[in-house]
């Protein structure tokens, strides 16, 4: 469906470089990396606003890097939603069928069925400036869907609403999803990935680091940084190997899983937060193989429950609820056991 | 001790000042004529043709010239480009040199010799002399106004619209004329006004390239000179009036458009 083969561009001070993608047709395909990385210059080089330096944009096999903006049937839905605000909705949204010089009637027509699908339908007649965030939003989708678009381009969809507005959009674009428009959504939140994406990339700094299904790329994060992108808070670069464990961060010895640490050689292992199994530190007494001791240089509230980080030799964060807490009175200075069933050791591999 | 009701009054003090200076010397002249001169100066049939023709002079050339001022603003807001700093120099030379400075100059290339004149001759009038000539003095110093007004006006159109409407099919003619020029619209319009008044309150370049026929500001000169002040105040509260309700009207016209 979409291809982008070797892309390089630079302007300024900054670049971006050998960009390969691949898109087949119906993905959610979510570009993920932080503010500043250069994702939407990648959605406007695809749309065509930016020229490339040198590479190309393949749209159903057909070479299009040299088409024109307008040519490309790539819609795009900027970050703040870019609505004509001397238009009112109805206008907005007919502003790209008049230009294909519709008729009137169908250009109604058009407009209507497109406000009924965003549910934006009582605002035809309103100005813009007096819309809400999310209404701006479902006229900026609307405008960009009245041409149905081969590509729906979404750049940090989410970022400008609340909760349960980002909800309610996050329904609408699956929604869309599922009638089979192939969208390429933008974000620098991994959670928005995780509940939307088929395929997701992560992307820093004007280079992809990983891509692939989602499902892959979350469960095998190959870097540091897209560990901690993703989330995972726990995930130790791996320094020596052996039949039955793995040495991290030149420190600690991890048992393993013998079956997966000889088959493939291990880059790093990750620990979910959640698996960390804590006790009271007693002097002395005999702990299972993976349990450290250490000390708890920090205790905060978190989205459940409450996160510690336990200095084992390596920071290790831990996720436990309130009972747990309370159960063994843990407070920061305190010491204790963390223990790791090998289960629960995810060993990261350089090829999945 | 600071006190900020202190430093409001000696502000309110220069500002009652300033607003002394410019409204002293016009209500002075307006308490010191009288009301049957005004009248009698009203209906002169020189003085109503003056004005037409300067008002139409000065609009005209508004007009002419915003043809081409108004793409060149926008690529001054949108385009950079080598020598852009220079140009943009080169736009306010009008402002800052004299006026009837201005006026010699433009009076070579308005010349029967010169291109600009035979151009003119050919078509059966000389530009010396003439409302044509008037109205290119009229925006030769006034131009500076309109086009700085429009660029920043363009200026403050958010890129990304011009992009969306690029992205939503538009060519670039479109997205000029169907987003940047409505939005910018406001400032276009005050750069407008701006540059009419100041156009039709031009003395140096206008009498150079045109003693006859005469714009206002030349005939309360000449009237001035040749009678007295007597003679000239009359013409000059008539002119002041004038201007003032066309700019108000043109004024109110483009807040009316903005708030549409």
């Amino acid at each position: 469906m979409l291809e982008l083969k070797n892309i390089n561009l630079s302007f300024g001070s900054f670049s971006i470089s050998d960009i390969n993608l691949k898109l087949d047709k119906g993905d959610y395909f979510v570009l993920l990396g932080p503010s500043g990385a250069g994702k939407s210059v990648i959605l406007e080089l695809i749309a065509g606003i930016l020229k490339i330096d040198s590479g190309g944009v393949f749209l159903n096999k057909k070479n299009i890097t040299q088409d024109k903006i307008q040519d490309r049937s790539i819609g795009l839905v900027f970050q703040d939603f870019a609505i004509f605000p001397h238009l009112n909705v109805e206008q907005n949204i007919a502003y790209p069928l008049k230009i294909k010089r519709w008729s009137k009637e169908l250009v109604r027509k058009r407009v209507v069925e497109l406000a009924k699908q965003m549910d934006i339908f009582h605002l035809l007649n309103r100005r813009t400036t007096s819309l809400s965030g999310g209404e701006k939003q479902r006229v900026a989708l609307a405008r960009t869907l009245a041409l149905t678009p081969d590509i729906l381009l979404l750049d940090e969809p989410l970022a400008a609403l609340d909760v349960q507005l980002k909800k309610e959009l996050r329904s609408q674009l699956r929604k869309l999803h599922k009638q089979g428009q192939t969208i390429i959504h933008v974000t620098h939140d991994f959670e928005e990935a995780l509940l939307l994406a088929d395929k997701v990339a992560i992307f820093n700094q004007g280079n992809i680091i990983q891509q692939g299904y989602k499902n892959d790329v979350f469960a095998q994060p190959r870097s540091e940084f897209v560990a901690h992108f993703i989330g995972v808070k726990n995930y130790f670069e791996v320094t020596k190997t052996a039949q039955e464990w793995i040495e991290v961060g030149g420190k600690l010895i991890f048992t393993c899983n013998r079956d997966k640490v000889t088959d493939n050689q291990p880059i790093a292992i990750m620990i979910h937060s959640g698996d960390i199994q804590l006790s009271k530190f007693e002097e002395g007494k005999k702990t299972e193989v993976n349990t450290f001791s250490g000390t708890v240089l920090e205790l905060y509230s978190a989205y459940r429950g409450f996160e510690l980080v336990v200095d084992i030799g390596l920071p290790l964060v831990v996720n436990i609820s309130q009972k747990q807490l309370l159960e063994l009175d843990i407070n920061e200075g305190d010491k204790l056991n963390c223990y790791i069933s090998t289960e629960n050791i995810q060993s990261i591999f350089e090829t999945a | 001790m600071y006190k900020p009701k202190n430093i409001n009054l000696i502000f309110a003090f220069f500002s009652g000042l300033v607003l002394l200076f410019i409204l002293g010397p016009l209500v002075g002249m307006l308490l010191d004529t009288p009301v049957s001169d005004i009248f009698d100066a009203g209906i002169d049939n020189d003085v109503q043709k003056s004005i037409g023709l300067t008002l139409g002079a000065s609009f005209f050339g508004t007009l002419f010239f915003s043809i081409a001022a108004i793409p060149f603003a926008y690529l001054l807001a949108r385009k950079e480009f080598k020598f852009k700093r220079l140009i943009s120099g080169i736009i306010d030379i009008p402002v800052v040199i004299p006026h009837s400075a201005a006026g010699i100059a433009l009076l070579g290339i308005a010349s029967r010799d010169s291109l600009l004149g035979k151009a003119a001759d050919a078509m059966g009038f000389s530009l010396v002399g003439h409302p044509a000539g008037i109205a290119m003095a009229m925006a030769f110093v006034s131009l500076p106004y309109l086009i700085n007004a429009a660029r920043n006006g363009f200026e403050a159109v958010p890129i990304r619209l011009e992009k969306a409407a690029l992205n939503l099919g538009a060519s670039s003619f479109k997205m000029f004329f169907s987003i940047s020029l409505p939005l910018a619209w406001r400032s276009i319009l005050s750069g407008l006004i701006m540059m009419f008044a100041r156009g039709m309150s031009e003395f140096g370049a206008v009498i150079i390239i045109a003693y006859h026929p005469m714009t206002t500001p030349v005939m309360i000169f000449e009237r001035f000179g040749a009678y007295g002040l007597k003679y000239a105040q009359p013409i000059a509260l008539i002119f002041i009036a004038i201007s003032l309700a066309v700019f108000v009207f043109l004024r109110w016209l483009s807040g009316k458009n903005a708030h549409a």
